[in-house]
Parts: structure tokens; C-alpha cells; sequence
């Protein structure tokens, strides 16, 4: 466990000199960081972006005090996670605004990687940013009723506050929840509402954002524009993402993603539930590598618990096992895929996806699920390995899987149409990289060596030797072949975790004392962060001390990746969207939560 | 090969023994659906972390080849059978009915796994919709979350067995009436349910029994956007 993970006390300490009005070290206890004037807030974030090195801003993310209890003090706090792109810990930022009518200046304009998280707090929680350029629902649909993470507002199927509910079986009578509402579904509408001649506003509102979009963009010649629609269900199988592009011939010349069709709540079902039972949802989020998912969220909460729930060595080096196997398999999946979007239809991801299986065996023989291995727990790991696993974890990562990297290496890297089609297209440069808040492997491709693994150590990873994979231009091409550098870099940590995993093939203690049904999380907030395989994947829970987080948000790579889509693809031909879009590798289940 | 429905399967008629090398009799229905069951081309449509492991039935281990459904259409207007793998939502659901109703006929849907059974484990969210089947109807539920590809398989088997027994006097799409398409859910204030028009109108035209049963009003600033 490591503390680096809050600023330097001179910088602290800079902030209140600088601004000693405006900013208030957060009192409440378990709390870190600074409330800062509503007012104040531009300001004071550009001189941290300017002058103290604060240049990329990891999260923003809504939290929503309400009690409904009388006199209770309820706000609406706008939280940001702000670090250093050379490492270091985090400068944690807070903003706080009444629950009616919140406004907020928006930091859009000068990170512009809060573009997506801006619009997602209010889309989920009604806070307005001042000066957003395009503030739209993100993940509901406009015309959709309330802003369903508010804590009072209630979904169709709400049976109580928090888990676990009162019996199902009430007298020996089991109930379905849809058999008490009136239209047998999991709908609910506002008073008066009329379904008649209903029509819908979403697209024309996307629409009009893009007419605007492509006025900006001025050409000699006047020609006319077509609005193309990529998806939602599109061959490209990167899932139910939509790309709204508008055209000028084969020139996109603007480009909006649309999301959430797969917004599957996480993070409201996350609050009723009870904090164990988040974990196997976190398996749900990037389903390629729930390995990584759990990880930053028992990081998150143990955290918060502190030493009571620090894991054994045998756990810890179990952990990292895992993590980086999940790695090398989320790549080969990845890569596979990225040639398919390029053309090379299913053959090379046949390749990719048979290694994969062979990762997925020893999930399945350890976890006993191939893809949702809920293996995590506070404190340590479900299970030990089984008999055999250890061998056969050994002969994949001594044997055979540095064989058949290289064979991928060989058979694509060098391959004439996979360069003439990925080399200089969708570049990124480093400036943009750190400014859209990309992470993980888009963020090293443009030349930006940022590795949380080594700019904030965790776990532990401060015991193993390895390099930050670095590329320098940016395109599509350094994207993939950062993944093939990762894959290796991955399989050298392993390299050296196998064979110091402390009681080797006999097994060992997992767990910190008994694996509990329920914790206790003391109050207080806590952000544990990860490499993931996609980027940084961070955890902000809030505990009041009760058995459920008060606020559990996710901090998706998939989803802030994104962000600098609408960059790489302005003024490049339509063909290449789908590439760029693979390149940067999403996961929709994380992008939409 | 199982034979579900005797009277689609077998001709009736004994062949003398020693004809047998020679002559073969047997029904219309049994050569149409041995041809069916055997291309069944589904289409290349994952929703979820279902689709993930639709894929990878799909890849070398389990190769779906074996049954001659290996040809994932991108199409609907090419496919026979829509695998709906993973959570469907509200903002989905549109497109979900769209792309069955451009389907031709003879179509099937394959619910695969927890979420388009039934919801899953995301059932409660205010965005998911409670089972594919509310909207469109399921030949075959496969349960799991995922499910593993071998019980794709098993899903998909069974489905081979629901082709055998059906026969090419009795099936709906050679019938005379035209089969009405679904009709699109609208994205309102939640999903709506064109068939269910009539029942929202009176639910939302009741007085509210207390306040707090109506939905949770939208803050100042956004009506005034
Ligand atoms: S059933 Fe499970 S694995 Fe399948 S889509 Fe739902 S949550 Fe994902």
C-alpha cells in the first residue's frame, strides 16, 4: 500500500497562500483536498494547469449530499481529480453548488478532456456547466424525465433505499417486482403525460450540433454535406457505440459520438448495493478484463479500511499475476480486432483470440468463470490456485506466449497494408494527449511515458523491473504496436512475479483474516486508481460509515478515451473512423456503465 | 438427428429391404429442414459481455462452423436469426425491434444469457428493459452470465430441433395473412410502448396518490434551456 497518492504539502500549501480566500482545505474526516469557491474555480484551475504542473485532469464526477431528513445540509459537490503528467499524487478539487439550480463553470475550455464527464454529471445529476460547449445528455436520451443518480429520485423498479432488501418471500410467496408496476415493465411516466403523437427530441437536437460543427469548417468550394450514421449496430464489433458523422464528400468534416446504449446503471445499482456485491458489477464494467476492474476497486476501498484489510504477500503477488495476464489478454484481443477493422477480416483475431482462451482456462480453473471472475475480495483473493495452475501459469508465460507474440509481431507488424493504413493516420500529439485526458496505451503511443503502474506506485508494483513503453508519433500504428510492447513488458512482470510468489505451486494464505460477507468502510472518501489494460481506471467511493457506498463513481478509460475521437478523425476520409476507433480500443459495457 | 415431430419427419411408407441402397423416401418437410437447420445465418450483433463470448463461439475452440452458422451477416435483411447477447436497454430496445422487423422471414431470436432473458443482474436499472421477450418474441433463452460458448451451442442445438419440427404447410410465413411488424418503442420521458398507449394515458391522467409517487421534477435550470 502506498500514501503517495495526495499532493506534496508545499503545493498544498502554495494553493492557500495563492488563493487564500478561495480555498478551504476539506475538514470533514476521511476527506482530502480543497473546497474552492464556485467563483474562483476557472481561475484557480488554470493556474494550476499553468503554473504548478497540474496539467491533466484525470476525473470529474457529481456527488449528491441529500438527506431527507429535516434542516439537513444537501448540496450537489463537483469533485476533480487533477495529477501531474510527470507522476506524483493527486490534487483533489471540490466545488459545491445547491441542489436546485446548480451551476458551475465549466473547466471544458481549458481541459478539454472534461467535455464527456462534464456532460455525464449533468446529465445524471442536473449540474449545469457554465460555458460547456455542447452540454447534451450523454448516456440518457434528451426529453428523458429527472437525473436518475440524484438521490431522490427513483427508478420504476425501486423497492427500497439499499441492499440487502427485506424477503422476497414474504408468507412463502415469492414476487417479481414487475408484477407491481402498472405496465408490467420498467417504465414509469410523469403526471399528465400524453404518448399520442409523442415525438422524440434526441436526434434533431445531434443533429443540429453537428450542422454547427460543420459550418466552422469552411471550404473554398461550397459542395454538399451528408449526415452519416455509424451504428448503433455496426460490423465494426467494438459494440453498441454510434458515431454521428457529417461528410463533405469522403472528408469527415465533424464527428459526434453517441452513447449509452448500453448504460446499464452501474453506478446507481453500486449505491444500493452493499460494498462486496459491487464487485462482481465491476467485472461487468470492461468485461475483457475484470481482473484490472477488481483491482482498482479493492484498492478503493482498502483504502478507506486501512491495514485491517491489507492483503498477504501471497495475495498481492496473486493480484499482479492476474492483473497482467488480463493485460496481455485484453491486447490480444484488442490487436486482433484492430486488424480487423482494418480489413483483415476475423483470420489474424483467430490467432489472438486462441491465445486468449488459454489465459481465460486458468481464470476459469482458478476463478471458475471464463470472463466474470469476481476474484477480488477486501483484504486479499477469493481463492488459491488450484492444483496445476501454477505449472500451467509458468508454461504459458515462460514458453508459449512470448512465441506467439513474436509471431504476431512478425506476421503484422511489418505487414505493407497494415502500415500504408495505419502509419500517420489519426495522430495524436503529446499536448493534445495530456489536454483530452486520454490514458493507458493512446496516451504512451503520442510520446507522453505515463504509467500509473510507475508514476503512483501501487500494490506492488515498486518490486519489479520494468520500462514505461513509450511511441513517439501518435497514429494508428504506434497505438498497435504499443500494445505488442505492453504484451512483453507485461510478460517480463510476470516474468518475475512467478517465480517470487511467496509459497509457489503449494499454496498459501489469501486472505486477511476471513473472507467477510460484509464490511464496515469507515467514513470518508477514497479514489484507488490502476493501469488498466485501456488506461487509468479509477475508483471514487464516498462512505458515510453505513454498509453501502454513498457514492461509488467509475472512472472509465473506454469512456475519456473517447473524448479525443472527434480530434483524430476531423478532416480525415471516412474510412478510417472505424480504424481510429479501434485503435483507441473501447469496451462499451465501461463506456456506458 | 432427433425427430421431434413424427408427422413432419417420416413418410410413413416402408422401402422393401432390397431397395434400400437405391431408394430413399422421405418427406418435404425433412429435405427443407435439413437445409434450414444447417444455415442458420445469424446476425453480427452483440450487445453486451455476452457478445463477447458469441464471438468466441464463433472463433477456432468452439468453431460454429460445425453447424453451418459460422456467417455472421452484418445484415439483417440476411440473416435467420438475431442472438441477442447482452443487456438490452431502453435507448437500445428501438433499434433492437427495427432490426427484427427488417428481418425476413423465417427469423428466430436466441436470448442469450441472464440480461436478455430476463434483465440480469442489471434488472433493477432505470435503463434496462426487463427481457428481450417484453418486446420481441424468443424461440430460445440461454441462461448464464455469460453463458459459456458450449451453451451457445446447446442454445443453438435446440433450436436446430424447433427448425425440425416445423413443417412447410402449418409455418406462419407461407400463411395468407400478412404478419404485422412490431411496433417501435419511442424514447419519451421513459420508453414508450406504442401498444401500451392506451393504459399510460390513464395511469398518468389518475391523481397522484401522494406526491411523492410522481417522478422526481426536473430542476429549474433545465426548463429554462
Ligand atoms: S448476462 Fe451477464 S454476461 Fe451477459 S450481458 Fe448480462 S451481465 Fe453481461
Amino acid at each position: 500500500m502506498t500514501d503517495a497518492t495526495t499532493a506534496a504539502p508545499v503545493e498544498q500549501s502554495e494553493l492557500e497562500k495563492r488563493f487564500p480566500d478561495a480555498v478551504k482545505a476539506d475538514a470533514r474526516p476521511g476527506y482530502a483536498g480543497f473546497v474552492v469557491e464556485t467563483s474562483k474555480l476557472v481561475e484557480i484551475a488554470t493556474a494550476l494547469r499553468d503554473e504548478m504542473g497540474y496539467d491533466y485532469l484525470s476525473s470529474v464526477t457529481a456527488v449528491d449530499y441529500y438527506s431527507d431528513a429535516p434542516n439537513a445540509e444537501n448540496f450537489i459537490e463537483v469533485v476533480y481529480h487533477f495529477y501531474k503528467s510527470t507522476g506524483g499524487g493527486a490534487l483533489v478539487l471540490k466545488v459545491q453548488t445547491p441542489r436546485d439550480n446548480s451551476v458551475v463553470p465549466s473547466l471544458t475550455p481549458l481541459y478539454p478532456g472534461a467535455d464527456f464527464q462534464e456532460r455525464e454529471a449533468y446529465d445524471l445529476y442536473g449540474v449545469n456547466f457554465e460555458g460547456h460547449p455542447d452540454q447534451r445528455r450523454i448516456l440518457m436520451w434528451e426529453g428523458f424525465a429527472g437525473h436518475p443518480m440524484r438521490k431522490d429520485w427513483k427508478e420504476a423498479f425501486y423497492e427500497e433505499e439499499v441492499k440487502p432488501f427485506k424477503n422476497r418471500w414474504p408468507e412463502g410467496q415469492v414476487y417479481r417486482i414487475e408484477d407491481r408496476n402498472p405496465f408490467n415493465k420498467n417504465n414509469k411516466y410523469p403526471q399528465g403525460f400524453d404518448p399520442v403523437g409523442f415525438k422524440e427530441t434526441d436526434d434533431p437536437k445531434l443533429y443540429e450540433v453537428l450542422e454547427r460543427a460543420a459550418r466552422e469548417y469552411s471550404e473554398d468550394i461550397d459542395t454538399e454535406q451528408v449526415v452519416v450514421n455509424l451504428g448503433p449496430q455496426h460490423p465494426s464489433t467494438h459494440g453498441v457505440f454510434r458515431m454521428a458523422v457529417r461528410l463533405d464528400g469522403e472528408t469527415i468534416v465533424a464527428l459526434k459520438p453517441v452513447m449509452g446504449y448500453l448504460h446499464r446503471n452501474h453506478e446507481k445499482i453500486g449505491e444500493r448495493n452493499t460494498w462486496t456485491m459491487n464487485m462482481p458489477f465491476t467485472d461487468r464494467l470492461d468485461y475483457l478484463s475484470s481482473m484490472s476492474n477488481n483491482f482498482g476497486y479493492a484498492l478503493a476501498v482498502e483504502k478507506l479500511m486501512g491495514d485491517k484489510a491489507a492483503p498477504p504477500e501471497r495475495a498481492e503477488y496473486l493480484r499482479v499475476i492476474m492483473a497482467e495476464l488480463t493485460r496481455i489478454s485484453n491486447h490480444l484481443w484488442a490487436v486482433g480486432f484492430l486488424l480487423n477493422d482494418l480489413g483483415a477480416f476475423f483470420t489474424p483475431s483467430l490467432y489472438a483470440i486462441q491465445e486468449r482462451e488459454l489465459i481465460l482456462d486458468i481464470f476459469e480453473a482458478t476463478t471458475g468463470s471464463r470472463m466474470m471472475c469476481n476474484y477480488f475480495r477486501f483484504g486479499g483473493v477469493a481463492r488459491d490456485l488450484p492444483e496445476g495452475v501454477y505449472a500451467k501459469i509458468k508454461d504459458l508465460v515462460f514458453e508459449r506466449l512470448p512465441r506467439k507474440i513474436d509471431e504476431l509481431d512478425i506476421y503484422l507488424s511489418e505487414n505493407e497494408l497494415v502500415r500504408s493504413r495505419s502509419e500517420g493516420v489519426g495522430v495524436i500529439t503529446p499536448e493534445e494527449a495530456i489536454a483530452f485526458s486520454t490514458a493507458g496505451p493512446v496516451l504512451r503511443a503520442s510520446g507522453v511515458p505515463y504509467d500509473i503502474r510507475r508514476a503512483d506506485p501501487y500494490s506492488i508494483y515498486d518490486r519489479f523491473k520494468f520500462d514505461v513503453k513509450v511511441r513517439y508519433h501518435g497514429d494508428v500504428y504506434d497505438r498497435y504496436m504499443i500494445r505488442i510492447d505492453e504484451m512483453r513488458q507485461s510478460l517480463d512482470i510476470l516474468k518475475q512475479a512467478i517465480p517470487d510468489l511467496p509459497g509457489g505451486a503449494a499454496g498459501g494464505e489469501v486472505m486477511n483474516g476471513k473472507n467477510p460477507y460484509q464490511v464496515r468502510v469507515p467514513a470518508g472518501e477514497s479514489y484507488g486508481r490502476v493501469e488498466g489494460p485501456k488506461g487509468e481506471l479509477g475508483y471514487y467511493i464516498v462512505s458515510n460509515g453505513k454498509g453501502n457506498p454513498a457514492r461509488y463513481h467509475v472512472r472509465a478509460p473506454s469512456f475519456i478515451n473517447l473524448t479525443v475521437l472527434e480530434k483524430m478523425c476531423v478532416g480525415q476520409k471516412v474510412a478510417d473512423v472505424v480504424v481510429n476507433l479501434g485503435s483507441i480500443d473501447i469496451v462499451l459495457g465501461e463506456v456506458d456503465r | 438427428m432427433t425427430d421431434t415431430n413424427p408427422t413432419v419427419n417420416s413418410a410413413g411408407y416402408e422401402v422393401p429391404p432390397e431397395l434400400r441402397q437405391n431408394v430413399a423416401i422421405t418427406t418435404l418437410d425433412k429435405i427443407w429442414n435439413m437445409g434450414r437447420r444447417y444455415s442458420v445465418w445469424p446476425m453480427m450483433f452483440g450487445l453486451a459481455c455476452c457478445a463477447i463470448e458469441m464471438i468466441c463461439t464463433a472463433a477456432s475452440r468452439y468453431d460454429l462452423a460445425r453447424f453451418g452458422m459460422e456467417v455472421m451477416r452484418p445484415s439483417p435483411r440476411q440473416s435467420d436469426l438475431m442472438i441477442v447477447s447482452g443487456t438490452v436497454t431502453k435507448k437500445m430496445i428501438p433499434q433492437i425491434v427495427r432490426l427484427y422487423n427488417q428481418m425476413p422471414e423465417p427469423k428466430y431470436v436466441l436470448a442469450m444469457g441472464a440480461c436478455a432473458s430476463g434483465g440480469g443482474p442489471f434488472k433493477e436499472g432505470y435503463n434496462v428493459v426487463s427481457g428481450v421477450d417484453q418486446y420481441v418474441p424468443v424461440d430460445v433463452y440461454v441462461p448464464g452470465c455469460p453463458p459459456t460458448p458450449q451453451a451457445l451451442l446447446h442454445g443453438l442445438m435446440k433450436l436446430q430441433e424447433k427448425i425440425d419440427s416445423e413443417s412447410i404447410t402449418s409455418v406462419r410465413w407461407y400463411g395468407k395473412d400478412d404478419i404485422p411488424a412490431i411496433p417501435v418503442p419511442l424514447l419519451g420521458p421513459d420508453l414508450i410502448d406504442p401498444r401500451d398507449n392506451e393504459l399510460i394515458k390513464q395511469e398518468t391522467s389518475k391523481k397522484p396518490a401522494a406526491p411523492a409517487a410522481a417522478a422526481a421534477p426536473a430542476p429549474a435550470a433545465e426548463a429554462a434551456n
